[in-house]
């Protein structure tokens, strides 16, 4: 029997692609016109049944309403409201920074700004002595030797489970205890998802923008991932960082935060912006209220 | 002061206001950084800051339910906030009774069955008093529940009505409740009308209920208007600010 490829179609009309290039299952003059509008808890959305509910939708009386206040979003016949304050929901893949809460039998509670704790494998970490090595009982009675209540830590959303909680790992380099920097919060929905979170500034810091809305600055480690020493990667001991390198760090986090309290869209290229603008203040100027509008105006206008 | 002088002759009460007339209402979503939610709002005089943490992991294990997230109230008065200064503990027993009706007014409304073992905090405190606690409590918590994004099946709006010399007044401050008025205080979800609290002081005659009842109910529109406008145009100036372009 031989296989036929049918070559898609062309589409008869333009209306049937959205802006991706996606073919959409309806037409424009079957689709209402609810997407990019504001809704509030309770408001009704629309009444066709034909579109499935998503997040922050409910169904009553043949009508879908929004549980939220935010924005209407639409995948096909998927329709779905977005808050914009809403806490962190995890997503497999995502690179999020967490806080040890408690450690307990084989696995440690990571605070992940959602709504329970992540959990972190023992098995889901790199121990020191090489990616290949079995994990041992001794390493069970130790776990408070790689990461102890109160660490910091990138990490990666390896899985989630039926109540909306996550699973963490940090099998990889990148990933693991965070030292030599500053943290701080954001909301979450100004992170937005791209290729890498790991950036280093123009100016000679590392940024890791969690997608939990959780932000890392740190000290620009200039060894390759692969020569830094294995034994190093769960120490609790900051490198020395010289008072420069320390201002700059504080810049960048007063920065971050102008840009969060006016919320703004953190990304590497917003965040230089800020920087330059910022350089006209002094660090601990930058969050008075005249020094962030001109933050803000800056970025705005570049 | 006697009972006579609460409504003048041209049938003012003592604020100015006309019977059915609520006090002006401000309020302003998203006023804490550091909380998920939160909100300010002021009725007449009386003032209060509501804010919201969560769905978080429960820190009490003993709270935590396993299919549904648990609700924890609240509420605390400020000792500068009544004309004599005292000191009150968050176990005051009627502070207490006040943060149970609030805990109850949300239950059925906060979809709680989608956080699983998690909870949801509701921190209140009263900046100034003058009367119509429950009300603003409902109407602050209802806004900051709305700003952490949590869903909920509508807006909770409440009010209050009372009867003084046969005459149904809306929205009684503080002088006006003090004199074992009958005050019915309601809790509306404003769209389908349901009520998910009604709380009388006092006591009232069965045939004004009724009437009372549906005062109130009014004024809980009327509320509502003004909160559904705080929201919308708190959200629309997020948006606008985290994507100017558009």
């Amino acid at each position: 029997m031989s296989v036929h490829f049918l070559f898609p179609k062309p589409s008869s009309s333009e209306e049937k692609k959205d802006s991706d290039g996606d073919i959409d299952m309806l037409l424009k003059s079957q689709r209402e016109n609810f997407e990019k509008h504001v809704v509030i808890p309770g408001e009704g959305i629309t009444h066709d049944t034909k579109y499935m509910g998503g997040h922050g939708t409910y169904f009553d009386h043949e009508t879908h309403f929004s549980s939220v206040a935010g924005v209407v979003e639409r995948v096909n016949n998927l329709i779905s409201v977005r808050s914009l304050h809403a806490r962190y929901t995890g997503n497999i893949g995502d690179l999020v920074i967490g806080r040890i809460t408690e450690v307990s039998n084989k696995r440690w509670k990571v605070d992940i700004n959602s709504r329970q704790d992540a959990v972190l494998l023992l098995s889901a970490i790199n121990l020191p002595g090489g990616v290949q090595r079995r994990k041992t009982e001794a390493d069970e009675l130790q776990m408070r030797k790689f990461f102890i209540e109160g660490d910091l830590l990138a990490a990666e959303v390896q899985g989630t489970f039926q109540d909306g909680s996550s699973s963490l790992h940090t099998r990889n380099l990148k990933y693991g205890k965070l030292r030599n920097g500053s943290f701080l919060a954001v909301p979450p929905a100004l992170i937005q998802r791209s290729k890498t979170h790991f950036h280093t500034l123009s100016c000679g810091v590392d940024v890791t923008l969690g997608l939990n809305g959780y932000v890392w600055v740190g000290k620009h480690s200039s060894k390759p991932l692969e020569e830094v020493d294995p034994e190093s990667i769960y120490s609790n001991e900051n490198e020395p960082i010289d008072q420069a390198t320390r201002e700059t760090i504080a810049r960048v986090c007063n920065c971050i935060n102008a840009l969060s309290r006016n919320f703004m869209n953190i990304t590497d290229t917003v965040i230089n912006y800020a920087y330059e603008a910022s350089l006209k203040y002094p660090v601990k100027e930058v969050l008075k209220s005249e020094a962030m509008e001109f933050i803000v105006n800056q970025v705005k206008s570049s | 002061m006697s009972r006579q002088e609460l409504i003048g002759p041209q049938g003012l009460r003592q604020d100015g206001r006309r019977a059915n007339e609520l006090r002006k209402i401000k309020c302003k979503p998203s006023v804490l950084s550091q909380a998920d939610g939160s909100s300010y709002i002021e009725q007449g005089n009386t003032k209060c800051l509501a804010a919201v943490y969560g769905p978080r992991e429960a820190r009490q294990k003993g709270q935590v339910i396993h299919n549904k997230a648990s609700i924890n109230v609240e509420l605390s008065l400020a000792p500068f906030s009544m004309s004599e200064r005292k000191k009150r503990t968050k176990y005051d027993k009627r502070l207490l009774e006040i943060a149970s009706a609030v805990k109850q007014t949300f239950e059925p409304v906060i979809m709680t069955s989608l956080f699983a073992r998690s909870q949801i905090d509701i921190y209140l405190q009263i900046l100034q008093f003058d009367g119509g606690i429950i009300q603003i409590c409902i109407n602050a918590a209802t806004l900051a529940l709305i700003d952490a994004g949590i869903p909920m099946l509508e807006y909770v709006c409440a009010c209050s009505a009372g009867i003084i010399e046969n005459t149904i007044l809306l929205d009684l401050n503080n002088t006006e409740e003090s004199f074992d008025t009958p005050e019915l205080t309601v809790a509306l979800l404003p769209k389908s009308e349901k009520v998910t609290l009604l709380q009388l002081d006092s006591r009232l005659q069965v045939n004004e209920f009724e009437n009372v009842m549906r005062t109130a109910a009014k004024g809980c529109k009327e509320i509502y208007e003004v909160l559904e406008d705080a929201t919308r145009d708190h959200i629309k100036d997020l948006l606008n600010r985290s994507n100017p372009i558009n």
